[in-house]
């Protein structure tokens, strides 16, 4: 097979899986047929394609030949009435092909498809696995090892999530507009989860899980078209885009965390900042603010900062602030007292890492021993920075997380000290 | 589809609907909304479970045991069966039964043949 029509088929399996496995739902209800008959159709691309050339419309070629597969099976295994139905409805001139769902303004099957995968009758953790199999179309065996869990694990998973939607009857639909904000929250957080997952994946990680970022702004770009006025999902899309934009440069050559003052600013991602900013912006007109919101224009604070010293702390303290009402989070009071010791000085920061000391909300994260630490250091005062900072590395739960901190505890206790250390 | 609705509660759930003047009214009002739009196929209270007798029959030898078949904190005070679209019609059919206030309801799909 010559390398044009091999990439033609892996760029219609990015595109068109989950277009193609919602149709075949949609149409026949049966969620292991529906993959079956597009893993079929795209076994027959890669036999045809390099025979014959690659359709014009690569999509409506596979979804045919999806549901032809679809049909002929039915049609063999039906037994009951209902089947044979589903089967005359499929086979017939007149059924419900894509092109007509489109021009009919009948809402797209992947958005139904969305709404189904995260519906919050089923655990987050299935919701996760769900969207990834149907709508991005990674295999069992790819889920299993991006999540960490062994794939006989992530095969019984994805099973009873299935079998549940069938046999509680959960609905295959866009929500009804009293519970459409709520459900559109519940797609966000899956979609959030897969973004977060792909992004603190490090250089050397898995290419799967970085992978997951990719899928994760594609399935939210796609659901911000489907769902133009529900502003959080714009407000995700900018988040996504502003984080990613600074994506190259969080770690350097050696692999080695670099913290956002040191980062190459020139390096980032200027048309993804400047989309991201213009989405954000569109989002907040529509008067309904929202975390994701907030936390764009957090990440925007950043992103268009032309240096670290110019950064706008006074904003994203006052930023943090309005997340702190919307998500009573410790970690989001952790994240603002970083912001006001920015504004006002490590002291005013310190006193409110302090407090949050208090309460034992945060106790065994290492950012609250790292945070303190930092505080300490500005201020001075070494010897209690340096117990906060090994507290922090006994802590920290990756390598070069430790090693980031390493050295800063060796900038902290000065050159003749660390060698001491060691 | 039809679900059953299960009304359970640990002790102080169930004696705090006893003690809720209007709870029983809620009730009646909740299953007669149902029954109107054609969504109630039953509903039934339970004595408590303490006048549970259990059942079982092990080498042809029928046991009885004073009590219900698990020894756990929740119990079941009552049910409903429902008919209803689909899960999200059950949910929120669910959400508005005043009990839900108190204890907790478990949504169980009947087997459909």
């Amino acid at each position: 097979m010559t390398g044009a029509v091999e990439a033609a088929v892996t760029r219609a399996f990015r595109e068109e899986w989950g277009q193609i496995v919602a149709t075949l739902i949609g149409l026949t209800g049966d969620w292991d047929l529906a993959e079956e008959c597009a893993q079929d159709a795209f076994a027959q691309a890669l036999q045809r394609w390099p025979r014959d050339g690659v359709p014009r419309r690569p999509g409506a070629w596979l979804t045919t030949v999806a549901r032809n597969r679809a049909t002929d099976r039915l049609r063999r295994e039906a037994v009951g009435a209902a089947k044979l139905r589903q089967a005359a409805m499929l086979a017939g001139p007149d059924g419900p092909g894509e092109d007509a769902a489109a021009a009919s303004g009948v809402p797209d099957d992947r958005l139904r498809l969305m709404f189904t995968c995260c519906h919050p009758a089923l655990a987050f953790e299935a919701r996760v696995a769900l969207t990834l199999r149907t709508l991005a179309g990674l295999t069992t065996a790819e889920i299993a090892r991006a999540f960490l869990v062994p794939e006989d694990t992530m095969s019984k998973r994805l099973s009873r999530a299935k079998r549940k939607i069938r046999n509680a009857g959960i609905p295959f639909r866009v929500p009804p507009a009293h519970l459409l904000t709520e459900r559109t929250a519940s797609v966000l957080g899956v979609l959030y989860l897969l973004f977060n997952e792909g992004y603190a994946a490090s250089a050397g990680a898995d290419l799967v899980r970085q992978h997951l970022t990719a899928e994760a702004i594609r399935l939210t770009r796609l659901l911000a078209q489907l769902l133009p006025d529900e502003s959080e999902v714009g407000g995700l899309l900018a988040l996504e885009l502003l984080h990613d934009a600074r994506h190259a440069t969080r770690v350097d050559a050696a692999g080695e965390l670099v913290p956002l003052e040191d980062q190459d600013r020139s390096r980032w991602d200027a048309n993804q900042i400047s989309e991201g900013a213009r989405l954000l912006e569109a989002a907040l007109r529509r008067g309904r603010p929202g975390p994701y919101q907030v936390q764009a224009a957090i990440a925007a604070c950043h992103a268009t900062a032309p240096e670290a010293a110019a950064t706008d702390w006074a904003q994203i303290a006052a930023l943090y602030g309005q997340l702190a009402q919307l998500v009573p989070s410790a970690v989001v009071r952790l994240n603002r007292a970083v912001a006001v010791g920015m504004r006002d000085g490590p002291a005013a920061g310190l006193a409110l890492v302090e407090q949050l000391k208090e309460t034992g909300e945060l106790a065994g994260y290492h950012l609250l021993a790292a945070t303190r630490a930092d505080l300490l250091r500005r201020l001075g005062r070494t010897d209690e920075a340096a117990v906060a900072y090994r507290e922090a590395l006994e802590l920290a739960p990756t390598d070069p997380e430790r090693r980031y901190l390493s050295r800063r505890l060796a900038e902290a206790i000065g050159p003749e000290n660390s060698s001491k250390e060691s | 589809m039809r679900y059953l609705l299960l009304i359970c509660g640990a002790e102080e759930a169930h004696q705090a609907m006893e003690a809720d003047g209007s709870f029983e009214a809620d009730c009646h009002a909740w299953a007669e909304e149902l029954r109107r739009r054609g969504a109630l196929v039953g509903v039934e209270g339970l004595q408590a479970p303490d006048d549970a007798t259990t059942v079982r029959v092990r080498r042809n030898e029928v046991l009885l045991t004073d009590g219900p078949f698990a020894d756990t904190k929740e119990v079941i005070g009552g049910f409903v069966l429902v008919q209803c679209a689909d899960l999200d019609e059950a949910l929120e059919v669910a959400a508005t039964h005043p009990a839900a206030r108190y204890g907790a309801i478990e949504i169980r799909p009947l087997r459909e043949p």
